[in-house]
């Protein structure tokens, strides 16, 4: 039997809006309210409402053969929380299927895995809980920001006791190996690891709807006998859910093609859908994975270089991780806040000066006119808040002083 | 006494010190009591005028004081001309083909810089393909003007090399004296390698001309020593600065920490490179200090660059291009005004930060440290000086309320009217030479 196995990444930045040198030390509104709020109900419009609808239908006309998994950062939930409720109450609906099943994440869609093991805990345990108060389910299964994954990524998470992760099926680490069978962590042989198919999954995130490709356009059944002719065992199909409806607008018929999709898989008798963590006890791995380096999903290089991939990007990062001591003392969730959606990935993708091979890709998500823009504007933001926090942090010793003498 | 003057758009429309200086100059002349008729470019309109010939300078005049405020009786002694034009200052002959090829190609007409919030101008295609071109075509009807007005100015005075050739051709028109003023040579802007046709084009006008003005001794020694000009025919005219009469109230301050500013255009000939290594040695000792460099120009994202990998970024602070009141706010925020000038012929902003209050630093290779005892100064290079005098200033409160105070006073001192009076000694001595 192959599995197919649906994976949907959702995710949305709380965008910063321009926040100036003469702002510092007056303004502590830091985010970009209309950008956010319109960029979310569109999405939502186009992508998030429709596909939910649409996936909830075919888990019931199929009866529980066909299933799918999720991961929602804390950023998107929040988001979904302030401007569109109804798509959470939609997700809802999905999990209480179950034949949905959720995956813990970075709650901020954060860099943390690079910073420390600390800040990388803390982020997957606030993740845990708020999938766990949302959703009412633990997740067991693992992704990391951006398929971020190296050996001692993975042993960090198998320390946190979950029993399957999501990497990607890089060329550059795989060989000669397929990425259509399971694998196991090299430190720690317990997790077992899904690497994502990048042809496939491409196929439909990237290509559908390119009309100078040869195989356009891109039927259900002919996308079926792909999946059938795979040698391996398992197809791991990890998308953006946003390619459905907001990448790959409607108008390219992307939504017609997945209410398709399930059907002409599932008329091949060998093949069906499965979950992330029940995929993973399914097939018994076949090898160890070696990453010593860290990899990600991202551009033609699969490496980490669209975020920390130059001066820029490692002075921010740098400067941002150094809060981190001061923050943990506050105890301030007004300051957690902030702290958190500052963490997102999407910051420092802004900052990057790689244009080359992925700068379609790049400047499609970049709302700044360069990357110094971006990162002069990141730094001012997080300059202040600096501020505020050493401020925040000496009004709170002062207290202490205060009360000890009284007592 | 009546000049005829090719002078360059006032305040506000162009921030830069060429403008300002011939604001406050022409204002100071009109107070000694000589009668200026100012011609500067100007574009407009879309109508062909390549071959126009002038209209009745009666129909392009315009009092001032109409336009910008601030009318009083002096404002009846200047008369404007517009000649349609794309010429601005500053513009170098690659940037001004790069814009005709671009107005060529897409039609845009307003083009901006390249750099972090992009500074605007407005660009016509009616006029000359290259800046030569236009240099050349502006002459020709800057003759023009000058026959119109026979007999109704005594001498000529024309600012930057773009407006030489217009003095010259009104020179030979009206056989008038001709004064041209150096606010800057080829070698500050552009270091040694220089465009050959600007500096063949500062030489023609300080050869043609009858005397030449330097805003400082520096510019003269250069003018002297580079372009062979004997050193009798040149003068030394400090360039002076002009207030407002009021005084905005200070901006109320967001962070409590010392700020250190550069403010200027972020190009190799404002050193903005010494300014961030500077800071990074003194962010090393005191960590209560903020720098920030406002403006924009071609070296803005290697800056940016250099202080990401000494890793000051969150100490560091950059506005981009400030105009008007964001200027003045910026000036009254700081703590500290630094001036790091590889080459400055003279250099006003200094002038602006002490009249607010705030203690400077200038390099010695700027005109304006000729002028200034109130003022630190240091050679360019020199960041270990650099980042002394910037500890000093904003650990010795003793220090900086000195410099403050008597900055202030010094600066106060520094009149167009005097500078003016100078001019008009120079007008009266070419104008008798002639007549001799």
């Amino acid at each position: 039997m192959k599995t197919v196995c649906l994976y949907f990444q959702v995710h949305q930045p709380w965008r910063l809006k321009t926040y100036r040198f003469f702002n510092m030390g007056k303004d502590h509104n830091y985010l970009d309210d209309l950008t956010n709020r319109s960029i979310m109900q569109k999405v939502a419009r186009q992508c998030y409402l429709p596909m939910n609808a649409l996936l909830l239908k075919l888990i019931r006309d199929n009866k529980g053969k066909f299933r799918c998994t999720f991961s929602l950062t804390g950023t998107v939930v929040e988001q979904f929380r302030a401007y569109a409720p109804e798509v959470l109450e939609s997700f809802r609906a999905l999990a209480e299927t179950g034949c949905v099943e959720f995956l813990a994440e970075t709650y901020s869609h954060s860099l943390a895995s690079l910073a420390s093991k600390e800040d990388f805990v803390e982020q997957v345990k606030l993740h845990t809980a708020m999938i766990k108060r949302e959703f009412g389910i633990k997740p067991t299964a693992f992704r990391n920001t951006e398929l971020i994954y190296s050996d001692d990524i993975g042993a960090m998470v198998a320390e946190l006791g979950f029993k399957a992760m999501l990497a990607e099926g890089a060329k550059h680490v795989l060989g000669w190996k397929s990425p259509d069978f399971v694998y196991t962590n090299a430190i720690d042989q317990k997790l077992r690891l899904l690497l994502r198919n990048y042809k496939l999954s491409d196929d439909i995130a990237f290509r559908f709807s390119n009309r100078g490709w040869s195989e356009y356009p891109l039927t259900a059944d002919k996308y079926a006998s792909w999946l059938a002719q795979e040698n391996g065992e398992i197809v791991n199909l990890f998308m953006d859910y946003e390619t459905f409806g907001e990448h790959q607008k409607a108008g390219t018929g992307i939504l017609d093609f997945m209410k398709a999709l399930p059907k002409a898989i599932l008329r091949y008798d060998d093949i069906e859908f499965e979950t992330v963590t029940r995929a993973a006890e399914k097939h018994q791995p076949v090898s160890v994975l070696h990453c010593p380096h860290v990899m990600s999903w991202a551009d033609e290089e699969r490496d980490i270089t669209a975020w920390l991939g130059n001066e820029l990007q490692n002075e921010a990062f740098s400067k941002l991780y150094a809060l981190k001591d001061k923050i943990k003392s506050l105890k301030n969730s007004d300051f957690d806040y902030v702290w958190n959606f500052m963490q997102t990935s999407d910051h420092f993708y802004y900052m990057a000066t790689k244009w080359l091979s992925d700068g379609d890709v790049h400047s499609y998500f970049n709302p700044y006119g360069s990357s110094y823009e971006a990162f002069i504007n990141y730094m001012n933001v997080l300059s202040d808040f600096e501020i505020e926090l050493g401020k925040a942090l000496a009004a709170k010793q002062s207290r202490k002083k205060a009360k000890a003498t009284v007592a | 006494m009546r000049v005829l003057m090719f002078g360059w758009e006032f305040p506000p429309h162009i921030a830069g010190g060429l403008g300002t200086a011939c604001y406050g100059m022409t204002r100071g002349l009109a107070r000694n009591g000589v009668d200026v008729t100012f011609v500067m470019p100007h574009a407009s309109g879309d109508e062909d005028k390549r071959f126009v010939n002038v209209v009745d300078a009666s129909d392009v005049e315009a009092v001032y004081g109409d336009i910008y405020g601030g009318a009083d009786d002096i404002m009846d002694k200047i008369s404007f001309i517009h000649i349609d034009s794309n010429m601005v200052p500053y513009i170098s002959p690659e940037e001004y083909r790069s814009y005709h090829d671009e107005f060529v190609k897409s039609g845009k007409k307003v083009w901006e810089t390249k750099d972090l919030w992009s500074q605007r101008y407005t660009f016509s295609g009616k006029y000359g393909a290259n800046l030569m071109e236009e240099v050349a075509r502006y002459a020709v009807v800057a003759a023009q003007v000058a026959r119109n007005l026979e007999g109704q100015f005594d001498v000529i005075h024309a600012h930057d090399w773009l407006t030489y050739f217009a003095g010259i051709a009104a020179k030979r028109v009206s056989g008038k004296p001709l004064v041209v003023h150096m606010h800057a040579t080829e070698y500050d802007r552009s270091g040694e390698n220089i465009n050959t046709q600007t500096y063949a084009i500062e030489r023609a006008g300080m050869h043609a001309a009858d005397k030449v003005i330097a805003v400082s001794n520096l510019t003269r020694k250069i003018i002297i020593e580079k372009y062979g000009v004997p050193a009798d025919k040149v003068v030394t005219v400090h360039n002076a600065v002009r207030f407002a009469e009021k005084q905005d109230e200070a901006p109320e301050r967001g962070v409590e920490d010392k700020i250190v500013t550069f403010l200027g255009r972020i190009t190799y000939q404002k050193g903005p490179d010494y300014f961030v290594e500077a800071a990074a040695k003194v962010l090393k000792r005191v960590p209560n200090v903020r720098f920030v460099m406002a403006g924009s120009g071609d070296m803005m994202n290697h800056v940016i660059r250099r202080v990401a990998r000494l890793g000051i970024a969150d100490r560091f602070h950059f506005t981009g291009f400030l105009r008007g009141d964001d200027v003045h706010k910026m000036f009254r925020l700081s703590d500290v005004y630094i001036m790091p000038s590889v080459s400055e012929p003279f250099g006003i902003s200094p002038l602006e930060a002490m009249r607010s209050n705030v203690p400077v630093i200038i390099s010695k290779q700027s005109g304006v440290a000729e002028v200034l005892d109130y003022a630190v100064k240091v050679d360019y290079w020199d960041v270990d000086a650099m980042a002394d005098a910037i500890y000093g200033l904003i650990t010795y409160p003793a220090l900086s309320h000195m410099f403050a105070k008597k900055g202030l006073e010094e600066v106060t001192g520094l009149k167009w009217n005097n500078a003016a009076a100078k001019i008009k000694k120079i007008y009266q001595e070419v104008i008798d030479n002639q007549r001799r």
